[in-house]
């Protein structure tokens, strides 16, 4: 493993980061959890982890009134606290200690949003540039409208800032969130071959698109275990 | 008289190193002076007789610095008490704060006009992280959407010296300041002189960097004034 700007970091050999990344409703975060039952069931040490406000981003976010809005790169430097708190905390010691890591989204999370908020790309990257390189980062790509119109069903409300309503993209909530997450699709893609994404079509079978995701995953396993997983794969 | 004869030229505003995208070729007419040095040095002291003289020249000043944001002083000090937070994770959460005052207070007084006088800036944050073993080239990268001062001051002070002067201030030393996270030594003496000369190197080095202008702050506080005086009148007017 090596970090994102290549200088080195070192874990356990049999440790893995395996990354899924893509909008609200791509469905990448029910196929990470089937991942997880699957890498459990084959006996491996897994630790999740997600990208979503921890006690730091909470501490300092709700409440928070239009009139002083947090601008674009506060937003981004608290996301990026949060990330390192976390990194600090639990990735960067399980990879040390030989774990699986699953991280619904990472750090191109961050380059996505960030970009689309206006913030420099290499900036951002230079941020994050002490997060480890994942082995795997899986892409669920779905159109927009799907991912919306998932993403939506049996929510009350939107977050503010997940909707990115402080961008002031549309009168109406909803456009609004649609063209954010228009603006994110864009960035991801742009990213996807550079970042040697493993592109997922997230409008495909859940069955399908998991065994694919398991099929990749086979090359990650200690050679034993993956022989193991193999069979019951092609039994399955 | 320094009063202000002519209205200061507006320019494109200058990141310190790769900005914010959207802001780019935004105007901005007033400066930005910073006063680095440690606890102790006299800076706020002298960063308040800066202010009033200014003043008096009628200029308009606003003044900022670290963990002066409304939006999280608290949660700095609070997060400082409660969770065990990385070393990485301290130097973002002050860059969120930074950031934070940069673009509600201090772009939009640059664009008025005003001149902004930071009590402390990204330098002590730089020097902060780098002593902690935090890489250089990260801490530079991170602060690269501050605004780029047009004077920087660095107090000056021999930590011997120092050392009197927070005790006599405060009686006793802050946790931080002396490096106590770091484990220099068990003798608290030791640590607060070791930590400040690191904190020292770090400031000559980024000092041959960024032209930061050191002034010696053993002097009297009068001394020390007259000199930063004389600086910012010189530059004000053309003759820096």
């Amino acid at each position: 493993m090596h970090r994102m700007s290549g200088s080195g970091a070192r874990k356990r050999p049999r440790a893995k980061l395996i990354v899924v990344e893509g909008i609200d409703g791509s469905g990448k975060s029910i196929q990470l959890h089937l991942l997880d039952k699957w890498l459990r069931h084959l006996g491996v040490l897994v630790f999740n982890t997600a990208w979503k406000p921890s006690a730091i981003m909470k501490e300092v976010t709700p409440k928070r009134r239009r009139r002083d809005l947090l601008t674009p790169p506060t937003l981004s430097l608290l996301h990026a606290t949060d990330f390192a708190d976390r990194y600090e905390r639990e990735i960067r010691p399980l990879l040390r200690a030989g774990y699986f890591v699953l991280a619904d989204g990472y750090v191109y999370e961050a380059y996505a949003t960030d970009a689309v908020r206006g913030c420099h790309p290499r900036w951002v990257r230079r941020v994050y540039s002490f997060a480890a390189r994942p082995d795997a980062v899986f892409y669920y790509d779905v159109p927009v409208e799907v991912g919306v119109e998932r993403a939506l069903t049996g929510r009350q409300r939107l977050n503010f800032y997940e909707a990115g309503t402080d961008l002031n993209l549309s009168n109406d909530e909803y456009e609004s969130y649609r063209i954010f997450q228009s603006r994110i699709i864009e960035q991801y893609k742009a990213m996807a071959s550079k970042e040697r994404f493993v592109v997922m079509d997230g409008t495909m079978d859940m069955g399908l698109q998991q065994r694919r995701m398991r099929e990749y995953v086979l090359g990650l396993l200690p050679p034993k275990l993956a022989t193991i997983a193999s069979k019951e794969l092609n039994v399955s | 008289m320094s009063s202000p004869r002519t209205a200061m030229a507006a320019r494109p505003i200058e990141f310190f190193g790769d900005g914010i995208s959207y802001l780019k070729g935004r105007e901005v007419k007033g400066r930005l002076i910073v006063v680095e040095g440690p606890d102790g040095s006299g800076r706020s002291t002298q960063v308040g007789l800066i202010t009033a003289k200014l003043e008096s020249d009628g200029h308009a000043v606003v003044t900022t610095g670290l963990r002066k944001s409304e939006l999280m002083s608290n949660s700095i000090l609070e997060a400082k008490q409660s969770l065990p937070l990385g070393k990485r994770t301290l130097t973002l959460l002050y860059a969120a704060d930074c950031a934070n005052q940069l673009m509600h207070k201090v772009i939009p007084a640059l664009e008025a006009g005003c001149i902004v006088l930071a009590d402390r800036y990204i330098y002590t944050l730089m020097a902060r992280s780098t002593v902690r073993g935090l890489p250089r080239r990260w801490s530079r990268d991170l602060f690269g959407f501050t605004i780029k001062p047009d004077l920087v001051f660095y107090l000056d002070v021999d930590p011997r010296e120092l050392f009197h002067r927070v005790f006599q201030k405060y009686s006793g030393l802050d946790y931080f300041e002396s490096g106590s996270d770091l484990g220099l030594s068990d003798d608290l003496y030791i640590s607060f002189v070791r930590y400040q000369r690191m904190m020292m190197k770090e400031f000559r080095i980024m000092g041959r960097e960024y032209g930061l202008v050191p002034i010696d702050a053993n002097r009297s506080v009068v001394q020390v004034q007259g000199d930063l005086q004389r600086r910012i009148d010189g530059y004000l007017h053309g003759r820096a």
